[in-house]
């Protein structure tokens, strides 16, 4: 079982607390009713699936309920960082994710 | 002495207790503090099982964990029986009821032996290549018969009457394995007074200190310091000592379970005690130590009772005190078989020869061997057992090929070396390296913080293990935040040392010959299976491992893997670390479903949801149905009375006069906020804006993709407040749908929500009479037709108590929905059903108000649509906005496929015999004369018998639907083709007159 850190909370607490919400910084249109076909299949349908790093939003349901952003290793499972919703997409990841998530 | 081959003077257990025990219905004396494979091999008893294809006669290999054989029935009573337990681990206790499996009609006769002739049949990949054709033989055949034939053990039938706990424990070094290395590895990090839990899967601690008669520390025997050290530990207070316990998973950050046997070694546990506990252990750091596990010789019938590991036989003696044979042979290719011969040589068993492979070994133990007068030859293969039930003669032949040379003897011992147990390392995500000097796989990268001590890391001899262990275990508690280390390192004082050994196939098992030396017992894998598979092209480990089944059994190759690996990189030529290691999984050894599930079990499993006006619907018997976690009312039988009388009689009653019927589990959301109008108009379809506080508004809610995702009547009490109202399955998931929404796309917005599902029971009162039924109850309320319309909704009082009345309906009656704090429910439902009796009227369950609703062609969301329906398809394109600029879905409800002709559209069908009631879920064909398969063209989504219209009717979707008023269409059925005819969805009253009737 993973632990992950709230970004709201600032602790860190067992995967069980939590729900995945899907992939992260995937914002919808302003003009929503005048998107193009191709750009709603970008927007509803298309999703990354990577080996390595991926950023997804999870929601710490049975905690504060706040939906917040995370940055994952899907080869290690390992937790890089996590953010709260609404900030951007980091630039930089730390380099020893095992520090970050025990901060 | 208990059992002809307890040697007096020998073993630890000096003032045992008798312990009587029956195997196959033949009583035998055991001792306290044996397993059950002690106590049967001092009785003399090897033979003890049949082996899983073949049905070969099996006896004891191991003394552990690993054991592949030795599976036995433990049965207590008749709900208590354990199929496969392994006797090396299973604790004797007086009145131990063992059973032998898969053979029949007896251990020593076993029909299914012809197996054993008929092996070319049975040969790797059999299951996919004998059982091909012809398809139907499978399900009459193939798949009954080798089920029946295959299979170790048999299920219990009854339910299990145990029961088992569950704990999450947390530590700052968690030391998985008690011999040498785990001890002097938690001792040290226990001195630094961090917490720490030392687990061990034996009934005592100690690992091959059991056996290792050559072991002083701290002056002592081995073992004995062991059993001081481990009281050391458990009497400290940071330190938690676990025995019988097993670390079975090593998941994510340091996250381990364990199982810990709590009452399987007693003779009567009681019912209060668990059968066994369950630890979610989270650890700072953990240390393995989790030993090494030794191998088999892979030679001709190398099977046969009474062949074992030299380890094993050792651990036998010196721990039990049993010989395990009287004149034993001794096959290996490491020195730690001389070992075995030595002990057993001292206390009195006949060494009848060592066949050692290795060409010029040198050596003490050797020397010594050679010294107590054993026999010794180098540079030898046993090339086969002799014996069948029980091994009854060595063959021994020069590596050379030169003359063999058949030795009697009633065990032979082996050793092919040691294999470092690196399954919880592997299982942390730690990938192996393979060190080509000592055959071995040790942890090479870490995944985790983690570090492995001992001869699971490869590390020889106890000096060397000890020292190794102590510096660990400090460091792990410092690493995991231990100020202070106090401690002195256990002094070793004289330990054994070996290593080396040999993998794959000894000469003799091949490569052409036909005979059956086995690499895994407990699947019957030999070593030419595992040629064979490379032979017909399978090239990766993992697959020769699927093709063979080598390491898929209940000990997941814990023996046979390296052997399976070292003849497959033989066989294609290539070197054993291209060749790779099969992933090591989750559990280390077999764990129950018990323990897994604990007590979440029965009504414990999920949690059960009740209204507050449950126990009155209780009281008047009605029959409840689940509706996800809720209990509903499904129908209120009256004496005499089945479902179908039932619901007729209270569908009638509702539209007669009138019914009571419990919606709170309807789920209730408050949107509350400056800003909740806009919100509302961004989530669902309908315009909200002008919505005036008071009234209500039937609200379709969409995902982006345009499908409908929930539907409910929203009340709006004051400009700033909606009362929102969910399907009952619906509710936890449109709460996150709206958080989602509110959180992260329109955080912009001023807007609470709140969960209200719970805090307001919901009493509808639906029919004619409802306005009377109420009217005398409420305060504060103008129930008028013009103070309280159709579609809105109020708030006062009733029966003194402060409600939000609803004028709606989910009948087409005139209708009211009654909410009041849900403490109040039962009592205002009492109150009001007191009313209504005054005029005749009924409480009615979900089934009616299925029936009621689909009479007037409502939609439940979730039965008539299914994810893939838009508002349109389903006639409801009047709730959606069209001067709306955005909302979730405005832009998925124009794609092309959902703008598309032909979509499939809800309609209503009547059967043209109305005594027909079709089947939820058929399937609908225009022309039923067709060629199978036929082109589906829609299905039935609701169907009941309608005593209100006095025929049945049926929602379904069907393509282009609503352009097919009046046709003809047809439900193929087994028992015949249904006609129906196409038509609008409202069923009763079209022109909606009741709702104010």
């Amino acid at each position: 079982m993973l632990l992950i850190r709230c970004p709201y909370c600032e602790e860190e607490r067992p995967e069980l607390e939590f729900r995945n919400a899907g992939e992260a910084h995937i914002a919808r249109s302003a003009n929503m009713a005048g998107e193009s076909d191709d750009d709603f299949e970008k927007f509803f349908f298309i999703r990354s699936n990577p080996k390595g790093i991926i950023y997804e939003r999870w929601r710490h349901m049975h905690g504060c309920a706040r939906f917040f952003n995370a940055v994952r290793d899907t080869v290690t499972d390992k937790f890089v960082m996590t953010y709260k919703a609404g900030e951007p997409k980091p630039s930089k990841l730390p380099k020893n994710s095992n520090e970050v998530v025990a901060k | 002495m208990i059992g002809a081959f307890r040697i007096p003077g020998a073993g630890r257990f000096k003032q045992a207790k008798t312990a009587r025990f029956s195997f196959d219905g033949q009583s035998y004396a055991g001792i306290e503090g044996d397993t059950l494979a002690s106590a049967l091999l001092a009785n003399g008893v090897h033979l003890v099982g049949r082996s899983f294809k073949y049905h070969r006669p099996r006896g004891i290999l191991s003394a552990g964990a690993e054991e592949p054989n030795a599976l036995v029935e433990i049965k207590r009573d008749a709900a208590r029986k354990t199929p496969n337990v392994r006797a090396t681990v299973q604790e004797l206790y007086d009145g131990l009821d063992a059973q032998s499996q898969n053979r029949w009609p007896s251990l020593s006769f076993d029909v299914s032996a012809v197996n054993d002739f008929a092996s070319p049949l049975f040969s790797a990949g059999f299951y996919y290549k004998t059982f091909m054709w012809p398809k139907a033989a499978w399900k009459s055949l193939y798949e009954p018969k080798i089920r029946a034939a295959a299979g170790l053990g048999v299920s219990p039938d009854q339910p299990d009457p145990d029961h088992y706990s569950s704990r999450y424990a947390h530590c700052e070094v968690l030391v998985l394995g008690g011999g040498a290395a785990g001890i002097a590895a938690a001792l040290a990090a226990a001195e630094t007074g961090v917490r720490v839990i030392l687990a061990d899967e034996q009934a005592e601690f100690g690992g091959s200190l059991r056996f290792e008669s050559g072991a002083k520390i701290e002056g002592q025997d081995g073992f004995a310091w062991a059993q001081g050290a481990v009281a050391k530990l458990a009497a400290m207070g940071n330190v938690r000592v676990l025995s019988r316990t097993t670390a079975f998973g090593y998941y994510a950050q340091n996250f381990v379970g364990l199982v810990e046997r709590v009452s399987d070694h007693l003779k009567a546990p009681g019912h209060d005690l668990a059968r066994e506990r369950l630890w979610q252990v989270r650890a700072k750091r953990v240390v393995l130590a989790s030993g090494a596990i030794e191998r088999h010789m892979v030679f001709a019938d190398n099977d046969r009772p009474g062949i074992m590991l030299a380890g094993a036989a050792r651990t036998y003696l010196n721990h039990y005190g049993v010989a395990v044979g009287k004149n034993v042979g001794v096959y290996t290719a490491n020195d730690s078989a001389y070992a075995a011969a030595i002990d057993l040589k001292k206390a009195g068993v006949d060494v009848a020869a060592i066949v050692d492979l290795r060409d010029n070994p040198t050596g003490p133990v050797i020397d010594e061997a050679r010294a107590l007068g054993i026999e010794v030859n180098f540079g030898r293969a046993v090339i086969r057992a002799g014996g069948k039930l029980r091994v009854s003669s060595m063959t021994v032949q020069p590596k050379n090929g030169d003359g063999e040379r058949t030795i009697p003897v009633d065990a032979i011992l082996m050793s092919a070396g040691w294999t470092p147990s690196v399954h919880l390392f592997s299982q942390s995500r730690g990938k192996v390296a393979f060190n080509d000097e000592t055959k071995r796989f040790v942890p090479g990268t870490y995944a985790q913080d983690c570090v492995s001590v001992g001869a699971c890391n490869g590390t020889d001899g106890l000096s060397a293990t000890v020292d190794e262990a102590y510096a660990a275990g400090a460091k792990a508690a410092k690493d995991a935040g231990a100020k202070t280390a106090k401690g002195t390192k256990p002094k070793v004082d004289a330990s054994e040392s070996w290593s080396r050994g040999m993998l794959g196939a000894a000469p003799g098992a091949g490569p052409d010959t036909t005979v059956k030396a086995f690499v895994d017992f407990q699947n019957d894998v030999t070593a030419k299976d595992i040629r064979q598979a490379v032979h017909e092209g399978m090239r990766s480990i993992e697959h020769v491992k699927r093709f063979t089944t080598n390491g898929m059994a209940t000990d997941q190759g814990k023996t046979s893997n390296m052997h399976g690996l070292a003849i497959a990189a033989e066989t294609l030529g290539k070197p054993i670390p291209e060749v790779g290691l099969t992933t090591f999984r989750a559990p280390y050894t077999p764990v129950t479903f018990g323990a897994i599930v604990s007590h979440a079990r029965g009504p414990l499993f999920d949690p059960t949801r009740k209204t507050a006006i449950h126990p009155w619907a209780e009281a008047q018997g009605a029959v409840f149905e689940d509706v996800g976690q809720w209990k509903r009312a499904w129908y209120f039988p009256k004496a005499g009375e089945d479902m179908h009388a039932a619901v007729d009689r209270e569908c009638v009653a509702v539209r007669k006069t009138a019914g009571l019927f419990d919606a709170s589990t309807l789920g209730k959301i408050e949107v509350v906020g400056p800003d909740a109008a806009k919100f509302m108009e961004l989530l669902y379809t309908n315009p909200w804006e002008k919505l005036e506080p008071g009234r209500c508004r039937y609200g379709i809610m969409l995902r982006e993709d345009g499908f409908i995702y929930d539907d409910g009547v929203v009340g709006r009490l004051a400009p700033d407040r909606f009362h929102v109202t969910t399907t009952t399955g619906g509710a936890p998931r449109v709460m996150n749908h709206m958080e989602d929404y509110l959180q992260t796309e329109f955080p912009h917005l001023n807007v609470w929500l709140t969960s209200i599902t719970e805090q307001w029971a919901v009493i509808a009162v639906q029919g004619p009479s409802a306005r009377k039924i109420i009217e005398p109850l409420v305060e504060g309320i103008d129930m008028s037709d013009e103070g309280l319309p159709h579609m809105s909704v109020r708030e006062g009082n009733i029966c003194g108590v402060p409600t939000r009345l609803f004028r709606m309906s989910f009948t087409g009656e005139r209708g009211f929905e009654v909410n009041v704090p849900a403490d109040y429910g039962q009592a205002v439902w009492e109150a009001l059903w007191a009313e209504g009796q005054k005029h005749g009227a009924a409480a009615y369950g979900t089934e009616a108000m299925h029936v009621l609703r689909a009479e007037k062609g409502y939609i439940i969301v979730g039965q008539d649509t299914d994810g893939t329906v838009t508002p349109n398809d389903a006639g409801l394109d009047w709730a959606v906005g069209k001067k709306k600029t955005d909302f979730v879905g405005i832009r998925g409800l124009t794609r092309p496929d959902l703008v598309a002709k032909g979509r499939k559209q809800l309609v209503g069908l009547k059967t043209k015999d109305p005594k027909v009631v079709l089947e939820e879920g058929a399937q609908i064909v225009e022309n039923p004369k067709q060629a199978i398969p036929m082109k589906m063209i829609g299905h039935v989504t609701s169907s009941y018998w309608s005593e209100n219209c006095g025929r049945s009717i049926a929602l379904a979707l069907v393509a282009g639907g609503r352009d097919r008023m009046g046709d003809t269409l047809y439900v193929p059925m087994p028992h015949g083709v249904i006609e129906v005819e196409v038509t609008g969805m409202v069923f009763f009253d079209e022109t909606g007159g009741r709702l104010n009737g």
